[in-house]
């Protein structure tokens, strides 16, 4: 990232921001397809503990992941408050479950920082990219690796 | 609108698989014996037709394997040549090339030349008509580039340039002068339907190519243009009154009109005398054609009048008079009349009346079908929304809103088994292809085999046929290699040297049942067992049913073939079979008798798309247990829950004894409950025989239920066939009861570990 790229607006990145077990995440806003209340979740047998289940979004089966569980953070909140993110990711949907909703930040690509390496944090993994808002760190989720393992579950 | 000619050429690719198809079904007529004219005809059109359509594209491969295949054919059918069981599996080898050659060509992938020499040589040597075939070949793709010319659409209407090409015909036809002495020929109808024109074909070569013949008279009859301000440009409305005269049979005369059959009102019949005088009598003739002339100087549209006598025509006078038909419709083959059969040219005509004339048939996208599919479905959704709401508020049953509701669901029913019929297709296309594999297979391994196929009108969802092709190939394959013993075995056992592979296929409440069965050696389950302990699939000591020993086969990583063949026996096999099979919701099932074959079971749903189900509570979840799965429901007593071991029960059906499980431990909703006395439990039958019985909370419903894939969204979910959307817009899962039972534990009574419950 050098200062060559500094081309303002081309290159910035808009994100939606929201808050999960306490933490600041966020995802590019072009792969978030709508912002729904949440629903009661049908649950699935034998399906790992951060999925939830599946709703009725419009006649689909929409899998819902309690992104808290998933990055391994405090849950506990009241789920009725809750708010699920629909999120595109190549041919599959997905529903992110998340405390709230915070904002749509456009940050300069060159703002974007990789994660240092930890070792010991769970939830790095699912950590793309850092950046700092308003003096808040910003974390940029990995969608590709929050979304459920498809097959696994395959007996 | 895109490129017309592509849409052509993909128009025609569709029509040569039906033309395949038929050339299928008249080759295995003709294999069992089948010597009837009609269906020489039908195989002989079949490849003329495909190879008519590849002139036009330019597909030079495809016509010239087409031309020669059809010189045999003609052979066949002129009564020169009588195929025998060789020659007709020699046909079925160069049908099979044919089909190669035209998905090579519509993939645009060319076929080696050494991949069709052999064959075509054989069949040369087989039917001795080489020379044919040199002098033919100039011919046909002089006849086929003609019609390439003018795909654009109707140059005689549309545009001058064509036209301007008329006065030559007419010109041409003026110079071979009539000959009075001449009265054999053919008087012709011809009047082109629009769809000759949007096809690409062009009347006046036509015109032409039987001016070559002989002298020619052509009437052009224009009573149906309409005055220019009414005209359609698109429209074709002329017609033609011919007089040919030739010495030629009647076939040549109709070999013209061979690529606009069906497109066209033919109507040929031999001149009598009558209608012979009055045309040709010179000085008319001539009159006529001045009127021509003048007649194609004038708007496009108008039509030529041209008549000119031809010369000689001996040959046919013999003939009786034939009957006359007057219009026939534009989609049957023009029918023509002729004096016996054998000198029937390629006479479709015959066809027509045959009862596997296919219907009336729209060609559609299958985009828009499942597009309709998939908002039935949300109807079907609907519409339980809807009756649990008038439900809820308390209407009495039989209020107006009530019958209403409860026509509306007759209807839902109604139109949703209508749309799930349009994409039923008969499975014969399937069959087909396996016969081609038992073929090949058989030839690999140098065993006879014969495929008989039953049922092969039976309509599946053509999702299903499609995603049956490669476990059934594998299949027959399997029958053929390890089924069946070779000739001197079968010989030895007193069998006919020649195997015999049936294929049935029957709708059997709900499902569809299809059969695969050998009547070979059956399965070697001694050998089978070996076999298994050797590749540690089970130990030594386990006791296994002879069923137990079949349903080994479908274990990963099995074969029972000694050596290796070409085709099978590599250990990738029967498990992918029964993953494929069963991903469609179906089972399989083997059955087998020592020394007289072998049958496989292939039970599949109807329908990917809806299915009945019993809804059901059980752990505060809702579920769905397919109807068809569900064989009776009861309430447990007492008497009825034995006790097994230390953690499981049985329950006592009418004598029997059916393992008890809690579908909701199964499930990981909950812990295995402190008694099933007076619980619910379903009866769950299943293709194998097999029983279980599921305790569940409550039944709540029976109803109607669209299925919306979990893998697709999420993956699979063991016990778990599908989702669907309840009335209330709550999801509710749908049992695989099959799986689900294959995986149970069984863990009706609680210990000291607790079961982990699902999120």
């Amino acid at each position: 990232m050098t200062n060559n790229e500094k081309l303002a607006d081309a290159s910035s990145i808009e994100l939606l921001s929201f808050r999960v077990g306490g933490q600041d995440y966020s995802v590019d806003i072009m792969s978030v397809r709508e912002i729904r209340g949440s629903a009661k979740a049908t649950s699935l047998p034998h399906a790992p503990s951060f999925v939830k289940g599946v709703i009725n979004l419009r006649g689909t089966v929409l899998p819902i992941i309690d992104l808290s569980a998933r990055l391994g953070l405090e849950t506990g909140q009241d789920t009725e408050r809750n708010v699920i993110i629909v999120v595109d990711l190549e041919s599959r949907t997905a529903g992110l479950m998340v405390d709230a909703v915070s904002d749509i930040l456009a940050i300069p690509a060159e703002e974007m920082q990789t994660p240092p390496d930890l070792a010991a944090d769970e939830s790095r993994t699912f950590v793309s990219a850092l950046t700092i808002v308003d003096g808040r760190m910003i974390r940029i989720l990995d969608l590709e690796a929050v979304m459920p393992p498809q097959g696994e579950e395959a007996a | 609108m895109s490129d017309p000619m592509a849409e052509i050429r993909a128009s025609f690719f569709i029509e040569c698989e039906e033309l395949l198809e038929s050339l299928q079904d008249g080759l295995i007529s003709m294999e069992n014996g089948d010597t009837d004219s009609e269906t020489i005809n039908v195989v002989f059109r079949a490849v003329h037709s495909i190879k008519g359509g590849a002139g036009a594209f330019g597909l030079d491969d495809l016509v010239k394997f087409a031309h020669r295949f059809e010189t045999a054919m003609d052979e066949v059918r002129a009564g020169r040549f009588t195929p025998d069981s060789d020659a007709i599996r020699l046909f079925f080898c160069c049908a099979d090339l044919l089909g190669d050659l035209v998905r090579a060509a519509r993939d645009d992938i060319t076929i080696p030349h050494n991949t069709t020499a052999p064959v075509l040589n054989e069949l040369d040597r087989l039917v001795g008509c080489e020379d044919d075939v040199e002098e033919e070949l100039d011919f046909t793709p002089a006849i086929l580039s003609l019609d390439m010319g003018d795909t654009q659409g109707l140059p005689d209407i549309t545009g001058l340039p064509p036209l301007s090409d008329a006065p030559i015909l007419e010109t041409d036809v003026s110079v071979t002068a009539p000959l009075p002495s001449a009265p054999k020929g053919f008087s012709i109808h011809f009047k082109p339907e629009t769809s000759l024109y949007a096809s690409g074909n062009e009347p006046l070569y036509l015109l032409r190519a039987l001016r070559d013949l002989g002298d020619l008279v052509v009437t052009c009859n224009t009573q149906r243009v309409p005055t220019l301000n009414t005209l359609d440009p698109d429209d074709g409305y002329l017609s033609w009154h011919l007089k040919v005269l030739t010495e030629e049979p009647i076939e040549v005369v109709r070999e013209v009109f061979e690529f606009v059959d069906g497109l066209c009102a033919l109507d040929i019949t031999p001149l009598s005398a009558s209608s012979y005088d009055p045309i040709f009598s010179d000085s008319t003739d001539q009159v006529d054609l001045q009127t021509t002339l003048i007649d194609v100087s004038e708007p496009p549209v108008a039509p030529p009048q041209i008549e000119a006598p031809v010369e000689n025509a001996a040959q046919e006078a013999v003939q009786p008079e034939p009957p006359q038909k007057d219009d026939i419709p534009p989609t049957e083959t023009p029918e023509i009349t002729q004096d016996t059969q054998k000198k029937q040219p390629s006479a479709p005509a015959k066809t027509t009346s045959t009862p596997t004339q296919p219907r009336a048939t729209v060609r559609v996208d299958l985009e828009r079908v499942d597009r309709l599919v998939n908002l039935v479905g949300e109807l079907v959704i609907n519409q339980a929304m809807l009756s649990q709401s008038v439900a809820e508020a308390g209407l009495p049953p039989n209020s107006p809103v009530s019958t209403g509701l409860e026509e509306f669901l007759q209807l839902t029913r109604d139109i949703q088994e209508s749309v799930m019929m349009i994409r039923a297709q008969p499975i014969k296309s399937l069959f087909q292809r396996m016969g081609r594999i038992v073929r090949e297979s058989s030839a690999s391994v140098g065993k006879q085999v014969r495929l008989h196929t039953l049922g092969e009108n039976t309509e599946v969802d053509k999702t299903v046929i499609e995603r049956l092709a490669d476990p059934l190939t594998h299949m027959i394959r399997n029958a053929v290699d390890h089924g069946l013993e070779s000739p001197e075995k079968r010989e030895a056992a007193g069998k006919t040297c020649e195997g015999s592979v049936t294929m049935t296929a029957q709708h059997r409440s709900g499902r569809i049942l299809i059969e695969i069965s050998d009547d070979g050696a059956g399965i070697n389950r001694a050998r089978v067992r070996e076999k298994a302990i050797e590749k540690n699939l089970i130990t030594e000591e386990m006791q296994l049913s002879d069923s137990d020993i079949d349903s080994l086969l479908f274990m990963p990583g099995f074969s029972t073939a000694s050596e290796i063949s070409n085709l099978s026996g590599r250990g990738v096999g029967m498990d992918v079979v029964k993953s494929s099979i069963q991903s469609l919701g179906g089972r399989i099932t083997i059955s087998s008798v020592e020394g007289k074959g072998t049958t496989f079971s292939i039970s599949l749903p109807l329908t990917l798309a809806v299915l009945d189900g019993m809804v059901v509570r059980v752990g505060g979840e809702t579920l769905v247990v397919p109807l068809n799965a569900i064989l009776e429901t009861l309430t447990l007593t007492d008497d009825d829950l034995k006790a097994l071991g230390p953690e499981t029960h049985v329950v006592q059906i009418r004598g029997g004894f059916v393992p008890l499980l809690d579908l909701g431990a199964e499930l990981g909703y909950r812990s295995p409950q402190d008694s099933y006395v007076g619980r619910t439990v379903l009866l769950i039958g299943q293709e194998d025989g097999n029983r279980a019985a599921l305790a569940v909370d409550a039944i709540e419903d029976q109803r109607q239920v669209v299925i919306k894939g979990l893998e697709g969204s999420y993956g699979r979910v063991p016990g778990i066939a599908a989702a669907t959307i309840l009335g209330d817009g709550q999801i509710a899962l749908i049992l695989d009861p099959t799986d689900l039972v294959s995986q149970a534990t069984g863990k009706t009574k609680k210990r000291n570990a607790p079961v982990p419950i699902a999120g």
